[in-house]
């Protein structure tokens, strides 16, 4: 029988069927923030239950913490989130169970973590109460966000009760143009299938445009694609993603590699297998977006105006947004310039951005700054001097966190305020009451920066051929 | 968790699509280790101005939707972030059941586990529902789990719901305990992949 990637992965980690829509799915690796894990351990002691694997799980403190310097656990000034990171502290050590605390020269975002240290294998199942675990599909790897309830289970079971997807195929074919990045791709697919486009649907991407992306690229890709409804998101392993792994300290024994290899061959589709939906999409038609709503499929070229309204949903994002209808977009004043999150903000990321920025300086009445992935991709950067690029050009560069991408810590945009991000999300309130987010690629950020409005960093780059 | 058998009450019309977590449960409210003291959070940004004060154009702030125990949604209902306090959050202020033509993934699977009725139904039946709902005198309903069965103003609903789901709502039943039960299954598993993919069970510790 023919199968998909996605079939494949599900078939290998069925420990179970429990009817025709739903299996007990193996879970091989969980990870765990400090902010959706809390009640699902009280859960478990509640019930007197015991983890059945701690060495499957891994913990990263990344949502609520400060990203300014702190020497100890007393200087974070809110006590809730002060709690929740003393919690997880303490469940990780009743439980065995390794956690990378904010100390830990590892600490980092969880899909920023996972990946760097080899935590994520093709083949594999990966779970985390976290929408955006879909990035390890750039791996090969059949990985999805749950809710606490889930992690109590996973936690309690190693197993979930899992819903079993349709798969879509999503194939991108041709060269990037000059200035588009893996952002734009899947800015353009959100746009293209809408944001519950994607909804029932594990999506697999391929095409010559993906193989030749970066494997961070590829997790940018894989991230967002949630984005579009998307439970999960997949790219088949290649050499690229094999070479990725080599020597990270935790991917598989040199011992294990050349069987784990053959394996991880074998995760691809048949040439036969039937998709439940096909989309197709051309390079060359992507420029770099930007979003002018508050759902990440409301994005157009930088190039044109706000479109005109076709929706009620329309009108309020719109209204929330402080826009009209024929409005050019670089005609819009930005107050604030985030570079971060688990969408941007790997090592190639900082290098890009920096790249916009070398040698030039951000326009007045910008707040701008980096919160590099983690604490290795911040290490890897000042090797490289760009944290000095970083400042030079005026943006703040601290330290590791999902800090403005969902605003949980101090870093808050304020009501009104405009903020270019390369973030995944412009919900309404997402990155602080009333704010007022503009979603697109960490360089066109810089350029926005740069320029005080959103702008078309082709410009920037044209400027310096 | 409160089994869900037959729930009458009142339906509220919020048919705005892609309301997302971070609306149904702004940030504010995430910083705590239990799932209690929730209510306040629940839609916060649209029942409250920044200063506190309820906003009377919000739906739920409206008599009689103040009391809604349905809420009759929009497309793609419940997505975004993975914070299962937004479900926690709804059923403190009294939902129990989320009626839409779609509801995200991860929002879908924490309704079922907190025995808050996830319905999905065809946009021409949400929109039959939705005519109800605006009126205040045709907004109650009437929700009939094993029957799966809507009855609301002058119409009777039918709705399908996995049995399994159905069965654990129905009972208000343990998930972990049901899953625990097939411990030697996963025990069994755990063997065979133990032989045909050991390198997943010698992983490098830290
Ligand atoms: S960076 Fe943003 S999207 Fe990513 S895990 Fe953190 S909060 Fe979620």
């Amino acid at each position: 029988m023919s199968l998909t990637l996605y079939e494949k992965l599900v078939h290998q980690h069925v420990v179970a069927e429990i009817d025709a829509e739903h299996v007990l799915l193996y879970v091989d690796f969980h990870i765990m923030n400090e902010y959706t894990s809390p009640q699902a351990f009280a859960g478990l002691h509640a019930a007197g239950r015991s983890v059945r694997r701690p060495e499957a799980h891994l913990a990263v403190v990344d949502h609520v913490n400060p990203t300014r310097p702190i020497r100890s656990l007393h200087e974070i000034a809110d006590a809730g989130g002060r709690l929740q990171i003393e919690t997880l502290t303490q469940n990780c050590s009743r439980h065995g169970i390794q956690l990378f605390d904010l100390f830990d020269p590892r600490q980092g975002i969880e899909h920023v973590v996972v990946p760097e240290n080899g935590f994520a294998w093709p083949g594999m199942v990966i779970a985390c109460g976290d929408s955006h675990t879909t990035t390890y599909g750039a791996f090969g790897a059949l990985a999805f966000g749950i809710g606490t309830s889930e992690i109590e289970h996973i936690l309690a079971t190693q197993t979930l009760v899992y819903k079993t997807l349709k798969p879509m195929l999503v194939e991108v074919d041709g060269v990037l143009p000059f200035g588009v990045t893996a952002k734009d791709i899947v800015m353009a697919f959100v746009a293209d299938v809408g944001a519950a486009g994607a909804s029932g649907y594990a999506v697999e991407f391929t095409g010559t445009t993906v193989s030749a992306l970066s494997v961070e690229a590829r997790m940018t890709l894989c991230n967002m694609a949630v984005e579009a409804g998307a439970r999960a998101a997949l790219i088949a392993p290649d050499r690229r993603v094999f070479d990725y792994l080599a020597d990270r300290p935790h991917a598989p024994k040199p011992e294990d590699l050349e069987v784990a290899k053959a394996h991880w061959r074998s995760l691809q589709s048949d040439p036969d297998a039937q998709f439940a939906r096909i989309v197709q999409l051309n390079a060359a038609d992507i420029a770099p977006l930007v979003t002018w709503g508050t759902s990440p499929d409301q994005s157009v070229p930088i190039t044109s105006a706000i479109p005109e309204p076709v929706s009620e949903a329309d009108e309020r994002a719109l209204a929330y947004m402080g826009l009209s209808a024929g409005q050019n977009l670089t005609d819009i004043r930005i107050d604030r310039a985030f570079i971060g999150s688990c969408t941007n903000a790997r090592i190639e990321d900082l290098r890009k951005a920096a790249r916009i920025l070398d040698g030039r300086r951000i326009a007045d009445g910008v707040t701008a700054i980096v919160v590099p992935g983690s604490k290795q991709v911040r290490r890897a950067a000042e090797a490289e001097g760009l944290d000095q690029i970083f400042r030079q050009a005026g943006f703040e560069w601290r330290g590791s966190g999902c800090s403005m991408c969902l605003a949980m810590n101090d870093d808050v945009a304020l009501d009104g305020e405009r903020c270019a991000s390369s973030t995944n999300r412009n919900f309404e309130g997402r990155q602080g009451r009333g704010a007022r987010t503009h979603l697109m690629s960490p360089e066109m950020v810089a350029a926005a920066a740069l320029i005080g409005k959103l702008s078309d960093v082709r410009e920037i780059m044209e400027a310096a051929l | 968790m409160t089994p869900f058998t037959t729930v009458t009450g009142i339906a509220a019309p919020l048919p705005t699509p892609n309301i997302d977590t971070d609306v149904i449960m702004p940030k504010q409210f995430l910083k705590r280790i239990d799932r209690e003291g929730l209510a306040i959070g629940a839609f916060h940004d649209l029942r409250f101005d920044a200063t506190g004060v309820e906003r009377p154009e919000f739906i739920l702030n409206q008599h009689p939707y103040r009391a809604a125990k349905f809420l009759i949604c929009g497309d793609n209902f419940g997505c975004g972030s993975s914070r299962e306090y937004a479900v926690w959050g709804l059923l403190q202020i009294g939902i129990r059941a989320i009626i839409a033509p779609s509801i995200a993934g991860i929002f879908f699977g924490n309704c079922e586990k907190n025995g808050l009725l996830a319905i999905t139904l065809p946009k021409s039946d949400v929109a039959l529902l939705l005519s109800r709902a605006v009126g205040r005198d045709t907004c109650t309903m009437e929700i009939n789990l094993k029957a799966e069965m809507i009855k609301a103003d002058g119409l009777a609903m039918p709705f399908k719901i996995n049995q399994n789901r159905k069965q654990l709502l129905l009972a208000g039943a343990d998930h972990i305990q049901r899953t625990l039960d097939m411990s030697p299954q996963i025990q069994t598993y755990e063997k065979d992949q133990h032989r045909t993919r050991p390198w997943f069970w010698n992983r490098p510790s830290a």
